[in-house]
């Protein structure tokens, strides 16, 4: 196939790039590995908007994340992405903390973060009354936020595709090649052209480089763990609560989620660049430094832990560029945090580099933007009713933890990017996000998807490709 | 507004024991909401046997224990609504329900039973560390999986944890043909009942390793492997005593937690213990009207118990809608030495007699059970052995609660002459432990 743009990943990156190209009329397909869209980084992640305080002054980072959480507030508006604007506070818990909160306000004054206020401990505590009593002091920026990070990807790929752009999925690039005419593109399902390639391959975005001869570059993966808390946890803390950066990172951060529950992390390991595997030291880690944030936390309420991988690299910053090897290859890569955040700004910087690497971009006038899904628990009594007499399925509840109906599944299931995994419905509606984590839902998740994609119970996988859940009928066989 | 007299949440075993009591002491409109497509619970995927030994004096599987009840609510008015979510209900007895068939609505009741039943701790709740591949699946999700759907979850199976499902599931998945490897119990001793260590493991070979627990959880796409450890006292797993087991599939049986969310949303007292309604006698929770039996108060391990304590619940709510109110002064159950909790936990003084259910915290053996009211002992109770997988309980007639003075008598174990715990499993000569047996031949009560 032949298009004017590819872009390898479908992360966020991937998505936001392919959102800013589908205002134009231009052929662009998104080449990803894994059976959905989101299904690195993009799923695992602190799931946090960050103001753009931490990235020094003159760095993309800077610039990138201060424009793109500005982005969110409209942006969450028009895809129906859950997101709320609920302002971070970066505790200081000693005395040399009183000193990085005062380099953090000053650096997010130069980097344009608007509304940054040194905060004493009694105003801390007024705004947060379940902090640590080493508390100090804290730096308050209202406008951090939360989002759910895997539903703006996905909100961002499908409104790329209704507006034309082409998604492959299970398509994993093996081959990079540069002929007169642009670029030869291989995968196991078939080689692709393309004038132009963009990299948003994320934790492997150093391996993809490679395979165009361009070494200019390593990714270091970095793997952070986290606990997932039950909503009866999820007013613990009304902002994100950050500890000082230190050399470790960020540190770990207690923030509540879009969804209602509490989210603790990340600590940070080198890993490989798909290794999501929880460690005993790590999450006792985080768990210790959490409660030193916020000593009430009950983890007892814990309901999933799980570990994401930070897509670092060996440079300082985002590495978002032609290759200078490669002409006609743009990286997006090393896109560490705040990459979240950044992600819209960094969809139009992709954009301006294509246009700056030779890319026309006529205007696309039927170009229609915007996206609506419905969440069955948010609506009225009437409303309710109103879908429920359109098809039952809607007050049919599978997921009782999340309430969420058959309706919200089969609707899923006939969106523009189609779940095909146990897990991918789960990102789209909620079904086995709750406290009993899919033991009640997820056998009849497993009966829905079968049904509404023709296929056999056995085929549907738990995510990604070979994360089998049933091998087999039992010798009585499958019910009628 | 709908108004019922009696609405019941759940149409399980809980369920329809409370709606058959009330209907039996006159309540002629009674409501049971039930969330899934068939009434009877979870008992629909226990189709082994072995339910209905106190209930029936026979050996039922438990669809048939589920369908004597069912046989008894179609002889009756009693509607049963399936496919209906309870979505909200409040302190003033309205509920917000759900279905395909009606939409959305509300129904004011006169009186409420909570019984909704628990759910599986999960894998989350435990924080097992490592990958996180496919292949783990609580047992009651794996058993649901086989015996409604009819599929098998995978081929070599480790279990962790010895509650009761995950040892039916041991059997149960050994007679579809899969090979179980182990059984992992992080406690000295198991949480399930006698007879399933007997009959799902030991007849079957397959070896459980008290005193361990699952340290890592490796696989890429699917689980390919566990690495067991033993745990010493404080259940911290000991370096050196690894063992990795090849397998495809990891069921857990990690224990069960009231399903509370809808009694909280109402104002519901919980008990910290039990995670369900702090109860009187009669099983009402702190809200008048509303009243709760079965897992959704604490979790049983014979369902026989479950319906005794549902038709108690059913007849203290038709005294209700009649008028009929307990009086006297509220006396308070202390749990002393041992004792994790009691049920009920609030006692009307003056009451006809109450049975009083309870789970130890440790294996005892050759001791007994006592009321204490200070330093005064109310009653003594022998036992010749106890264990926290199995329900206690104990009957206080008239005579004896009548000397209660003060308000707050405490049930405690005394503390043995000579107490010990099962011995961990040595390795035999065939590198597999042997299945630590209970030498006394207790038979649990079923």
């Amino acid at each position: 196939m032949n298009y004017d743009v590819i872009i390898i990943g479908c992360g966020v990156t991937g998505a936001a790039c392919a959102r800013a190209l589908a205002r134009y009329q231009l052929r662009v397909g998104i080449l990803e590995a894994s059976n959905d869209v989101a299904n690195g980084t993009t799923k695992a992640n602190s799931a946090i908007v960050h103001a753009g305080y931490d990235p020094l002054p003159g760095t993309k980072m800077a610039r990138l994340n201060v424009a793109g959480t500005a982005m969110f507030p409209a942006l969450c508006k028009t895809l129906d992405v859950p997101y709320r604007n609920i302002g971070s506070l970066v505790l200081s818990l000693s005395e040399e903390d009183d000193e990085t909160l005062k380099i953090l306000y000053d650096r997010g004054r130069a980097n344009g973060v608007p509304g940054l206020v040194l905060l004493d401990r009694a105003q801390a505590l007024a705004l947060e009354p379940n902090l640590s009593p080493e508390l100090r002091g804290a730096l308050y920026a209202p406008s951090a936020g939360i989002v759910n990070p895997w539903e703006l990807c996905l909100a961002m790929a499908e409104s790329a595709v209704r507006n034309g752009v082409e998604l492959h999925l299970s398509t994993p690039v093996t081959g990079l090649a540069r002929g007169a005419e642009g670029w030869s593109v291989s995968t196991p399902r078939g080689d692709f052209t393309a004038r132009y390639v963009v990299n948003c391959a994320g934790t492997l975005a150093d391996q993809i480089a490679a395979l165009a001869g361009d070494h200019s570059f390593t990714i270091r993966p970095t793997k952070g763990e986290y606990f997932l808390l039950d909503k009866s946890e999820g007013t613990r803390v009304e902002h994100v609560i950050f500890q000082c950066p230190s050399r470790l990172g960020k540190g770990v951060l207690v923030t509540p989620t879009v969804h209602g529950n509490l989210l603790a992390g990340p600590n940070a390991a080198p890993s490989g660049p798909e290794d999501t595997a929880n460690s005993a030291e790590g999450l006792a880690y985080v768990r210790a430094a959490a409660l030193r944030s916020v000593p009430g936390i009950n983890f007892r309420e814990n309901i999933r832990n799980f570990a994401g991988v930070r897509a670092n690299s060996d440079h300082e910053d985002f590495i978002l560029e032609e290759s200078a090897v490669a002409p006609g290859l743009i990286h997006a890569a090393g896109i560490r945090s705040p990459g979240l955040s950044a992600a819209p700004a960094i969809g139009e910087e992709l954009l301006a580099l294509l246009r700056q690497a030779g890319l026309e971009t006529p205007e696309k006038p039927d170009f229609r933007d915007g996206r609506r899904r419905i969440r069955f628990h948010e609506l009225s009594e009437a409303e309710k009713n109103e879908m429920i007499a359109k098809d039952p399925r809607w007050g049919r509840v599978i997921c009782r933890c999340e309430t969420v109906t058959e309706g919200e599944i089969v609707a899923a299931l006939h969106s523009p990017i189609p779940p095909v995994s146990v897990n991918g419905v789960k990102r789209r509606v909620g079904a086995g996000m709750g406290r009993c984590q899919g033991g009640f839902c997820g056998p009849r998740v497993q009966e829905i998807i079968a049904r509404e994609l023709g296929l056999d119970p056995t085929q549907v996988p738990m995510d990604w490709e070979g994360s089998w859940v049933l091998c087999g009928e039992t010798k009585g066989g499958a019910k009628a | 507004m709908i108004c019922h007299e009696l609405v019941i949440i759940g149409g399980g075993p809980a369920g329809l024991a409370a709606a058959l009591a009330a209907w039996n002491q006159g309540v002629r409109d009674i409501l049971i909401l039930e969330r899934d497509t068939q009434a009877g619970g979870i008992l629909n995927q226990c189709i082994h046997n072995g339910f209905g030994l106190h209930r029936f004096q026979e050996e039922l599987t438990g669809p048939e224990y589920a369908g004597r009840f069912l046989d008894m609510v179609k002889d009756t008015d009693i509607q049963i609504r399936t496919d209906t979510m309870v979505l909200d209900l409040d302190g003033s007895r309205v509920l917000h329900t759900v279905s395909p068939s009606r939409g959305y609505e509300a129904i004011q009741a006169g009186a409420v039973v909570l019984a909704m039943g628990c759910r599986e701790r999960t894998r989350g709740a435990i924080s097992i560390p490592g990958a996180r591949c496919s292949g783990i699946f609580t047992a009651g999700a794996a058993q649901r999986f086989l015996n409604i759907e009819g599929y098998m979850v995978g081929k070599r199976v480790v279990i962790l944890g010895s509650g009761d499902i995950g040892l039916i599931m041991a059997r149960r998945m050994t007679l579809e043909g899969a090979k179980v490897l182990a059984c992992v119990e992080l406690m000295p001793y198991s949480g399930g009942l006698t007879r399933n260590i007997v009959q799902c493991l030991q007849d079957f070979d397959i070896p459980l390793y008290l005193s361990h627990t699952v340290i890592d959880i490796r696989g890429r796409d699917r689980l390919e492997q566990v690495v067991v450890s033993k745990v010493d006292e404080k259940r911290n797993p000991i370096p050196g005593t690894e063992m990795v087991f090849d397998c495809d599939t990891l069921l857990l049986s990690v224990g069960l937690l009231p399903e509370n969310e809808l009694s909280r949303q109402a104002g519901v007292e919980i008990d910290p213990r039990t995670n369900g309604p702090l109860v009187w006698e009669n099983r009402e929770c702190s809200i008048p009207g509303v009243f709760a039996c079965g897992n959704v108060l604490h979790v049983h391990d014979l369902v026989d118990y479950v319906s005794a304590e549902s038709e108690q619940a059913g007849r203290a709510a038709a005294a209700y809608l009649r008028g009929i109110h307990p009086e006297g002064s509220e006396i308070r159950l202390v749990n002393g030495f041992d004792v994790g909790y009691t049920v009920p936990q609030r006692i009307h003084r003056g009451v006809d007699s109450v049975e009083i259910f309870f789970r130890v915290r440790s294996v005892r053996r050759d001791t007994a059970i006592r009321v204490m009211d200070g330093q005064t002992q109310i009653a003594r109770f022998r036992r010749e052995h106890m264990a926290p997988g199995e329900m206690e309980n104990i009957k206080l007639p008239r005579v004896l609660l009548d000397r209660i003075q003060g308000d707050t008598p405490t049930v405690e174990i005394e503390a043995p002459a000579v107490g010990r715990v099962p011995d961990a499993p040595q390795p035999s000569t065939k590198g597999k432990p042997v299945v630590a047996a209970d030498p006394s031949g207790h038979t649990p009560n079923a």
